[in-house]
């Protein structure tokens, strides 16, 4: 298979583009990054590796925003991330230009994948390592949306998803738990999914909360207490499941 | 600024350009011979004068409380030559939305289609209609990059989208404004008279078009380059609907109708002796 791995628009005899296989590959080598859908609230949960002594850790934001009502979270190779932002948030204003009214989080979600969809597809380039979790709401209607994107230039709209690192197990995690969730059980229930895979605490963890009135980032001594809050409720739950059976005997 | 071509480009990408390559397949030349004269700028506004066909027409449109009239005549004016009493100058770009054509006939009929063609293909890719801000914009931008060409377009874009009725001004200049009241043409200041004395913003629907039917009529009396047929439409939620399309003659004569004048001295035979 070596031959058809060379140049990014030769197919494999079996169907495959390798080099976005690979992409993705390098995508389930990036940080852990989770979001999860509310009925008025979307969380976008990302790990942060534990930053070297001298790092100035402001200047590493993974959550980013487009716009003021859409934010941007990503797992795989952050320079090539640095691309796709910058075109991606000319195309929020310039969109406001040319119709006069905020992008819809589906159409900057088209654009980005649009964009990753044409370096699958051209020729002397190779695709963008990452896939992305975008979440925001619509102008003039209050739903909050979530979409992903990948490498391939595929995307679609979920009410909660991961990715990066063991973004299966994290997936799994919320297929099980999912439920409609508001305001700050959105949040908790994006930590908890987080947590799933990531040692817990404010250091680790970033989060972002999207309302329809703008994005906001939690600082980590609002993380510690929500993760506080999480190990709580599982203590509780683990003694209420060992109670039922005392009393039954 | 590039010409926007966009409306004329057929849907086929360009092979492997990630950015916009510098040299389009139509390129502006970067150069060209000037005119023999001392004075260039007045050479330049003739040239402009002389290609540029006179808005002979009268349109107008005004929102009030139900939603957005617009109403035009359907007179075609060559200098003094009266080409045609019957052409259609509220033009349908989608069904929520009218143009009014003022300027050339050519000119406005084909850039409306064109932004009709724009405003379906934004529907589809984006699953909504496009506002009534968004298609005057894309016209607009349009019109701008093939400023000082020759195009001549005075057109008024009416319509109902999610944040209610919408009317805005646009032309071949650039210009783009948002407005509750136009006319625009030859006979517009005579069509502005009445409607402005006569508009109020809770109307009905039959007052309101009975109101742009007298302005139309008035324009076409004292207005030589307009005439034919005053016709009326409306544009409410559930899209636009043509109301009337009267014959300004037959107005006159309902509005004015002729009545036996007592004459102050009779002409009686005077005897001859």
């Amino acid at each position: 298979m070596a031959r058809y791995d060379r140049a990014i628009t030769v197919f494999s005899p079996d169907g495959h583009l390798f080099q976005v296989e690979y992409a993705l590959e390098a995508v389930r080598r990036g940080n852990a990054a989770v979001g999860v859908r509310g009925t008025d609230t979307v969380v976008l949960g990302v790990e942060k590796k534990s930053a070297p002594k001298l790092q100035d850790s402001r200047s590493v934001r993974k959550i980013v925003s487009l716009d003021d009502h859409i934010a941007l979270a990503c797992a795989g190779l952050k320079a090539d991330a640095r691309i796709l932002i910058n075109k991606a948030r000319i195309e929020c204003q310039s969109h406001k230009l040319t119709v006069e009214d905020p992008v819809t989080v589906e159409y900057i979600t088209r654009y980005i994948a649009g964009l990753q969809q044409k370096y699958t597809q051209s020729g002397g380039v190779r695709p963008f390592g990452l896939s992305t979790l975008i979440i925001g709401f619509d102008p003039y209607n209050e739903k909050p949306a979530l979409y992903q994107t990948d490498p391939s230039g595929t995307f679609s709209a979920w009410k909660a998803n991961a990715t990066g690192r063991n973004s299966n197990s994290t997936r799994e995690f919320l297929e099980k738990n999912y439920k409609e969730t508001s305001g700050q059980e959105t949040v908790k229930l994006a930590i908890r999914a987080l947590l799933e895979v990531v040692e817990s605490g404010g250091k680790t963890i970033e989060i972002a909360v999207m309302t329809k009135e703008g994005l906001r980032q939690l600082e980590e001594a609002e993380i510690d207490a929500l993760v506080a809050e999480i190990e709580a409720e599982k203590a509780a739950a683990e003694a209420a499941k060992k109670a039922p059976s005392k009393d039954a005997s | 600024m590039k010409l926007d071509t966009s409306g004329l480009n057929s849907m086929v990408p360009l092979y492997g350009a990630e950015e916009d390559s510098e040299e389009s397949i139509l390129s502006v030349p970067s150069s060209f011979q000037l005119p023999r004269t001392t004075d260039f700028d007045g050479f330049q506004k003739k040239a402009v004068q002389m290609v540029k066909p006179a808005k002979g027409t009268t349109t107008l449109a005004f929102i009030f409380k139900e939603g957005v009239i617009v109403s035009a005549d359907s007179r075609a004016s060559m200098g003094g030559y009266i080409s045609s009493q019957s052409v259609k100058k509220i033009i349908e770009i989608n069904p929520y939305m009218l143009g009014t054509m003022a300027g050339g006939a050519a000119d406005c009929q084909f850039w409306h289609r064109n932004l009709g063609i724009k405003c379906r293909l934004h529907e589809l890719a984006n699953k909504r209609r496009i506002s009534v801000t968004g298609a005057s914009k894309l016209l607009a931008n349009i019109l701008y990059s093939y400023r000082g060409m020759g195009l001549s377009i005075g057109t008024m874009i009416a319509g109902w989208d999610e944040t209610g009725p919408g009317l805005y001004y646009v032309d071949a200049e650039g210009g783009r404004l948002k407005g509750k009241r136009f006319s625009v043409g030859s006979g517009s200041p005579y069509a502005y008279g009445v409607l402005d004395s006569g508009y109020r913003y809770d109307m009905t629907i039959e007052e309101a078009a009975e109101l742009a039917r007298r302005a139309i009529y008035h324009a076409t009396f004292r207005d030589g380059a307009s005439g034919g047929v005053a016709s009326v439409y409306y544009v409410g939620p559930d899209g636009w609907k043509k109301l009337s399309g009267d014959d300004v003659g037959d107005l006159h004569y309902l509005y004015y109708p002729v009545t036996a004048s007592p004459v102050d001295q009779e002409m009686s035979e005077i005897p001859v002796s």
